[in-house]
């Protein structure tokens, strides 16, 4: 199937999501062009996180109403790897350690898993350090966590840095990044942030879920959706985040409920 | 419970006592005197111990009830027996039934000074002294029916010495196999490991069998003087319908290196304790292993790391993969002597039970007698973790190759601690292998 010329990357309608059977996302609708970046922002509790784990198909979001269409296709109907190999990334807000598993032997898997699905031959591991190499050049890091067990024992900003270099390496369409500013110093904020800046192509897209602004200083969003009790109330120019860091969520919220 | 019952452990004994006095009377008759004392020794005390039942809290998880109802007869010199082992090459003693091999052992290439051969030919050659020093004196068999057993039957096994400043850097293979006989046999091996002050070894005992029932009963010593290193890599894989059972006594003097990882792929039922006395200040031990389980089997681990002097470290890490209806038990018992300040211990044991009939113990046991000391232990045992299946398949990979990955992860991270990086690139061979081959499927 060929995606429809024209139409969005990603189509969101009208999505109801819920866990354990609380409802947490009542009727999202986002569309989100080629090229754009878009920042959702909302208190705790607002959803934000939900939205990013059933984008990836994390199973234990049931979607009880609504449609996401990615690439004109049904992104509902496609199991999480499949959503992977056809370029759809989530950077976690809590990546999880692999035990005995080195980052190298790691990204190497889940690329050829990438690869195969794509038609390209799969790189043996001369092959694939060459591009690893060109990838951490890419986003100015080093290969000091290559031979670490995956996320084991790493340091918040290591494991963000993993989660980016992932992405570097996955080359998606549409990447997701959960609260990828979460716990991050100033420092390693600038060094995160700006390895997803680089990464930015005219073909690709890039959600920004966060609390805070202050990612966006490093990531220039497009637009920004404010999200309250499991909806888009708010939209609008990378503006409205500065208003947001300015005036908090409350008066969104009061807006919201009237 | 019936008399039959009752009578059968006694029985079970007295085959054993008749075996040792028919070897007595025959093949033992050329030790020397101190050895054949304490042989004889070791059969009365294996007399008042008996096999040891579930009622013994050492033995709680594990029943020897079926080694001991089968009949087994001395393993019978000679046998058929298949190609040399391929895992490695580099110097090597073979063991064919508890005895020394000499065509299929080679030991060209060591460097000179150093000692590989037959405990049986160097207990009548010029080490005998140095034997007489350390044969028997770090394996104590007062509380130990097995090991009093093995005593007993000392004939043959490994001989390795390694003098002071003196270098093994090619691994030395030790290699025991089963043959098949006529009828279920025992082989009571011994292996006396000596490395002297800042020497240097790296040995890996391997263990190999048949498809029938046999039983491997065997002891290693080792002893790791002063400033010296040392990696001892111990692979079992005992054929399915085996029971081994194995002791391994450490002693380690100041400032020394000591690397042991027992690896568990064979046996029906395996039994290995391992007892390591810190005897120097300032000497670091790694106990480090894994057990990969499935079918019927079950694998007990006893260990016990004995502080007995200041500013040692001690890292112990045991993994265990159950699949089917196996079981694997480990015991981690660390003692830290009155004194033995700024002791630095940890102990993990971890457990992946990928099948609802499969079960792991784990029991950690600290007793801390000095106040300055840093001690941490964990055990985890469960299925795969979830949010780690997702983690990978949402990076492209499929579930059965995530579940798969996770549970070579499982292995690697025991195989990864190797030093000896032609073993370990083997040794991660082996676990694919093993894994490829539907075990955990």
């Amino acid at each position: 199937m060929t995606p429809a010329t024209g139409a969005p990357l990603l189509e969101i309608a009208n999505l109801h999501a819920s866990v354990e059977g609380k409802e947490i996302l009542r009727g999202i609708d986002l569309v989100v062009n080629a090229g754009e970046v878009h920042a959702i922002m909302g208190p705790n509790g607002s959803g934000k996180s939900t939205l990013a784990q059933v984008l990836a198909g994390h199973p234990a979001y049931a979607v009880t109403e609504g449609s996401i269409r990615y690439q004109g296709k049904d992104l509902l109907e496609m199991d999480p790897e499949e959503r992977a190999r056809e370029g759809v990334f989530l950077a976690f807000q809590y990546p999880v350690a692999i035990r005995g598993i080195t980052n190298a032997y790691f990204l190497r898997s889940a690329l050829n898993a990438v690869r195969k699905h794509r038609g390209l031959p799969e790189l043996d591991p001369l092959e694939f350090l060459d591009l690893l190499a060109d990838k951490l050049r890419s986003i100015d890091s080093d290969d000091s966590l290559m031979n670490r067990p995956v996320n084991d024992g790493f340091s918040g900003g290591e494991k963000k840095r993993n989660e980016i270099l992932q992405m570097a390496v996955l080359e998606p369409t549409l990447a997701v990044l959960d609260e990828t500013d979460s716990g991050l110093d100033i420092d390693a904020l600038r060094t995160v942030a700006g390895a997803v800046d680089k990464l930015r192509r005219p073909h690709n897209a890039t959600i920004v879920v966060t609390h805070y602004q202050r990612i966006l200083n490093y990531i220039t969003p497009d637009h920004v959706h404010v999200l309250s009790g499991g909806r888009i109330v708010l939209s609008g120019g990378k503006e409205l985040a500065l208003e947001l860091e300015a005036r908090g969520y409350d008066w969104v919220q009061a807006e919201a409920s009237v | 419970m019936s008399a039959e019952r009752v009578t059968q452990p006694a029985a079970a004994v007295e085959r054993y006592v008749a075996q040792f006095e028919a070897f007595a009377a025959n093949g033992a008759g050329a030790a020397p005197a101190w050895l054949r004392q304490t042989r004889a020794a070791a059969i009365e005390r294996f007399g008042v111990l008996g096999f040891p039942t579930t009622r013994q809290e050492d033995w709680r998880f594990t029943s020897v009830t079926p080694l001991m109802e089968t009949p087994f007869v001395p393993a019978p010199a000679g046998g058929p027996v298949g190609t040399p082992a391929s895992f490695g090459g580099g110097p090597r003693l073979e063991f064919v039934n508890g005895r020394f091999s000499a065509e299929r052992s080679t030991v060209a290439g060591l460097p000179t000074g150093i000692r590989a051969g037959s405990l049986a030919d160097a207990l009548r050659g010029d080490d005998a002294a140095l034997i007489e020093q350390h044969l028997t004196r770090h394996a104590g068999f007062a509380e130990s029916a097995f090991t009093a057993l093995n005593t007993a039957f000392i004939r043959d096994g490994a001989f390795v010495h390694v003098p002071r400043g003196g270098a093994l850097q090619d691994p030395l293979h030790l290699v025991f196999r089963s043959a098949p006989g006529r009828a279920p046999a025992v082989a009571h091996n011994r292996i006396l490991v000596i490395v002297d002050a800042e020497a240097r070894a790296t040995i890996v005992e391997h263990y190999l069998g048949g498809d029938g029932p046999y039983w491997t009963n065997q002891v290693t010593e080792l002893v790791v003087g002063d400033g010296a290193r040392v990696e001892l890599v111990r692979l079992q894989q005992e054929g399915a319908g085996a029971y081994h059972v194995a002791s391994l006594h450490t002693n380690q003097g100041r400032d020394s290196e000591l690397k042991v990882h027992p690896l568990v792929f064979g046996a029906a039922l395996a039994r290995h304790d391992i007892t390591s006395v810190l005897e120097g200040p300032g000497a670091e031990l790694l106990l480090n292993g894994l057990y990969l389980l499935g079918g019927h089997q079950h694998s007990d681990h006893h260990t016990v790391i004995d502080h007995a002097q200041p500013d040692c470290r001690s890292h112990e890490y045991f993994n265990g993969v159950l699949d089917d209806r196996s079981r694997g038990v480990f015991n981690g018992r660390i003692i830290v002597r009155p004194g033995a300040q700024r002791t630095d211990s940890k102990q993990t044991n971890h457990n992946l039970v990928l099948s609802e009939d499969a079960r792991a113990d784990s029991q950690p046991q600290l007793e801390i007698y000095a106040d300055d000391v840093k001690c941490t232990h964990g055990a985890t045992l469960g299925p795969l973790d979830p949010k780690e299946l997702f983690y990978l398949q949402s990076r492209g990979i499929a579930p059965a190759e995530a579940r798969a990955l996770l549970v070579y992860g499982f292995g690697a991270e025991i195989v990864g601690r190797l030093q000896h990086s032609g073993l370990r690139s083997r040794l991660e061979g082996l676990l694919h292998e093993r894994l490829a081959a539907g075990w955990a499927a």
